[in-house]
């Protein structure tokens, strides 16, 4: 660790502290950090490490990439696959593509909303799910659709949105 | 025999691997002698999960919507030498498909896009090894420009152009980048056509690169085509391994290696200088051209960059000539193109078929009608950028220039189909809040007016229009036009300007009478009860979450206006039809 400069060590720390181990993203700053053009590789490899990229960490990867600490903001902002905040356990991905608003999408997202008691681009308190609405997952002929971790759910009308979610809440209380 | 599952994103959406677990599982208990195997997107979405046997003399049967209980009985019939024709496919079904013309997707859905022998069993890397051992990269180029290929990503640019700009271009680093961030909503085919037949991108971009004296490749893929992803990976390290990628290809001097980028979720990333923007790391914003990529593209040096199905096409003219691709079509749009048919159509899924159709021909042809025998209103062409195609124009014939004195564009493919219960304002608004989202912030006109524009039409659909309200669309529409830098913002506009053209009607009647013809827009309709037909039955009282309905048993019920959410749960639940919306 000794070309780290002591300021990334430093932010080093305050991310442990929020159980954020640095030394994950180790091999892709070593693979990635001299060569040029590598910023959104480098985040998508962090996101995939740490599930979000918190502010700290975005200043961590400006200062051992040598990149201006604005620009990786910049870039982490501009783009929307990345968050800045931490998702709940099930991310459910609701397709609000031109199919599925045609067949009724956003009645759709308008009962997850209701039924989970959160907004697009939000998280239950409990840290069970996060909803966002999403362009297109190209299932059109499935439409109305979401993803839930993956996994696609077609041909939705409200009740049967709330019924997966129900499913999921029952088998997490049998788990507890 | 052998028996084949359709895994691309959609069937597996509609439980493919499922299918495929029971399968092995049910074989494997039953010691038969069956090989499973893999294939990508048939394009018929709505009879997913498909499942194909091949007996050992090479018949195929197919089935269709099979579940993980059906698989099992198709193998036992199978087994015991007949078709299970519970599950086959509907002639009528299998006859679109014959219909069609595929030269692009020529192999999805047929050979596993998983093993390299298979697309080489099909004539695969012949087309490259032709190049490299007979033709000159002029020659290479001139077959394309016989061709007539036109960029399949929307702005439908000559190919041959592209590529010959960038083979004049001095360096002699060159880049050959393949644009598969296919951010249309309710367009699919680049992602079926990378998950069906990876290697017929490799190819098209191999030809591409000898043509134009470029020694690198870069596929920038959408991030939320993580399947495509896989298979593109897979298909570059075995065509490593066979050699078509590397050094001294086919034993001549020419070097050629392809890598993956994935794209991070911006739509304005689908515009070429935003895609070099990304690719170098930074923020994808558009910039101005001239220098166009050709000239200075990635790392300011010359680029070429091609749609996925632009170089799907590629081989096939190398293998069948020029001629043979510019046969089809029309004087000035040859060859096919695919669609991706969504919306309320009947039969939803990806049409490839040769330009200078009819729209009614896909519509009532290949896609089979409206879905409920509902009323054709208008197609979306083109995606946001692109427009409604009302239902009186339906014999317009699919070419480029054709569909652009439509006010629509040939797009990228996306073809979404809306009946009499689509709101035409709704859906420009829609259009507008993709638009205004995926506006990358740039130019003032497109940052401000799209927000603007969104904000006029979401008054108008929840019933506070004003008047004069179109004529100040129509008037930030032609603004913005003229004076964004990109294509997002030059034709962010196109849905609301051809939704007005075609429309104007519905946008009157919102304003003016607070009326929403299709009943979509929940501010301008209202529930009553049709006291003859409604039988007392208490059903849409028990329903309604606002405590609106009263009535007693076998007597009318009645909805008070005032208290009434507009929610539609009424008229859902009612067995009678007597719940009725103005």
């Amino acid at each position: 660790m000794s070309e780290i400069c002591k300021c990334a060590m430093a932010e080093a720390e305050v991310l442990k502290k929020d159980g954020i181990d640095t030394d994950l993203l180790e091999p892709t700053l070593k693979e990635y950090s001299a060569v040029k053009g590598s910023l959104i590789t480098i985040l998508q490899h962090a996101q995939d490490i740490y599930g979000y990229l918190p502010v700290e960490l975005l200043n961590y990867i400006a200062l051992r990439t040598g990149i201006k600490a604005a620009k990786v903001l910049g870039v982490a902002t501009f783009y929307a696959q990345f968050r800045l905040e931490p998702i709940g356990k099930y991310l459910i991905m609701v397709c609000q593509g031109t199919a599925c608003h045609v067949n009724g999408s956003e009645a759709v997202q308008q009962a997850l909303e209701e039924e989970l008691g959160i907004r697009d681009g939000q998280t239950t308190s409990d840290g069970l799910f996060s909803i966002k609405s999403v362009a297109c997952l190209g299932c059109c002929s499935l439409s109305p659709v979401m993803m839930i971790n993956g996994e696609a759910y077609g041909t939705l009308t409200p009740d049967k949105a709330r019924g997966i979610i129900a499913d999921i809440r029952a088998k997490e209380a049998q788990n507890k | 025999m052998r028996l084949v599952i359709g895994k691309g994103s959609c069937g597996i959406a509609a439980g493919a691997d499922k299918v495929s677990d029971a399968a092995l599982e049910y074989i494997s208990s039953r010691s038969l002698n069956i090989e499973v195997g893999v294939t990508g997107c048939i394009g018929m979405c709505y009879l997913e999960p498909i499942v194909d046997i091949f007996k050992d003399n090479g018949e195929k049967t197919t089935y269709v919507k099979v579940t993980p209980e059906a698989v099992k009985e198709i193998i036992d019939c199978e087994t015991a030498g007949v078709a299970c024709e519970k599950y086959l496919i509907p002639a009528e079904d299998k006859s679109r498909l014959e219909s069609q013309t595929r030269i692009a997707l020529r192999n999805c859905g047929i050979i596993n896009p998983d093993d390299i022998n298979d697309y080489i069993a099909r004539g695969g890397y012949k087309a490259i090894e032709k190049c490299v051992k007979e033709l000159k990269p002029e020659q290479v180029i001139d077959i394309i420009k016989v061709s007539g290929l036109a960029g399949r990503g929307g702005a439908g640019f000559p190919t041959w152009f592209k590529w010959n700009a960038a083979r004049s271009a001095q360096g002699v680093k060159k880049y050959t980048i393949c644009n598969a961030d296919e951010g249309d909503p309710g367009a699919f085919m680049d992602r079926a056509v990378i998950e069906g037949d990876p290697n017929s991108v490799i190819e098209g971009m191999l030809i591409a690169a000898y043509a134009m004296g470029s020694d690198e490749g870069i596929v920038y893929v959408r991030a939320e085509y993580p399947l495509a992803i896989v298979r593109l990976t897979n298909a570059i390290n075995q065509a490593k391994e066979k050699g078509f990628l590397g050094k001294n290809i086919f034993g001549s001097d020419f070097s050629f290696d392809i890598r993956i980028k994935a794209g991070a979720g911006a739509f304005v990333c689908g515009e070429e200088t935003a895609l070099i923007a990304s690719l170098e790391g930074e923020r994808g914003m558009p910039r101005l051209k001239p220098p166009f990529p050709a000239q200075k593209g990635y790392w300011q040096k010359p680029s070429n960059i091609n749609n996925v199905e632009t170089y799907a096409n590629v081989a096939w003219i190398i293998a069948n000539g020029g001629e043979k691709f510019a046969a089809m079509g029309t004087p000035n749009s040859k060859g096919t193109k695919v669609f991706a048919l969504t919306g309320k159509i009947k039969n939803g899924g990806l049409v490839e078929i040769p330009m200078g159709a009819k729209i009614r021909d896909v519509i009532y042809g290949v896609g089979g009608g409206i879905k409920e025998d509902k009323k054709f209103k208008a197609v979306q062409m083109g995606g946001p950028s692109g427009g409604c195609i009302p239902a009186e124009l339906i014999d317009t014939l699919i070419d480029y220039k054709t569909l652009a004195a439509t006010g629509a564009i040939m797009g990228s493919g996306g073809m979404v189909v809306m009946d009499e219960t689509t709101c035409m304002v709704d859906m420009a608004r829609f259009f507008l809040d993709f638009t205004c989202k995926e506006s990358c912030g740039k130019c003032i006109h497109c940052r401000v007016g799209t927000k603007r524009m969104l904000e006029i039409l979401t008054r108008i659909t929840e019933g506070n229009g004003k008047d004069g309200d179109i004529e100040l669309l129509e008037d930030l529409a032609n603004q913005i036009k003229s004076s964004a830098l990109c294509g997002l913002g030059q034709t962010a506009p196109n849905p609301v300007l051809t939704t007005i053209k075609y429309f104007r009607n519905e946008y009157e009647d919102h304003i003016y009478n607070h009326k929403c013809t299709a009943h979509q827009c929940q501010a301008l309709v209202t529930y009553s009860v049709e006291a003859d037909k409604c039988k007392g039955c208490t059903l849409c009282a028990k329903n309604c979450p606002a405590d609106a309905i009263s009535g007693s048993v076998k007597e009318p019920h009645i909805i008070d206006p005032a208290k009434c959410i507009k929610c539609g749960k009424c008229r859902t639940v009612c067995r009678f039809g007597a719940v009725k919306v103005d």
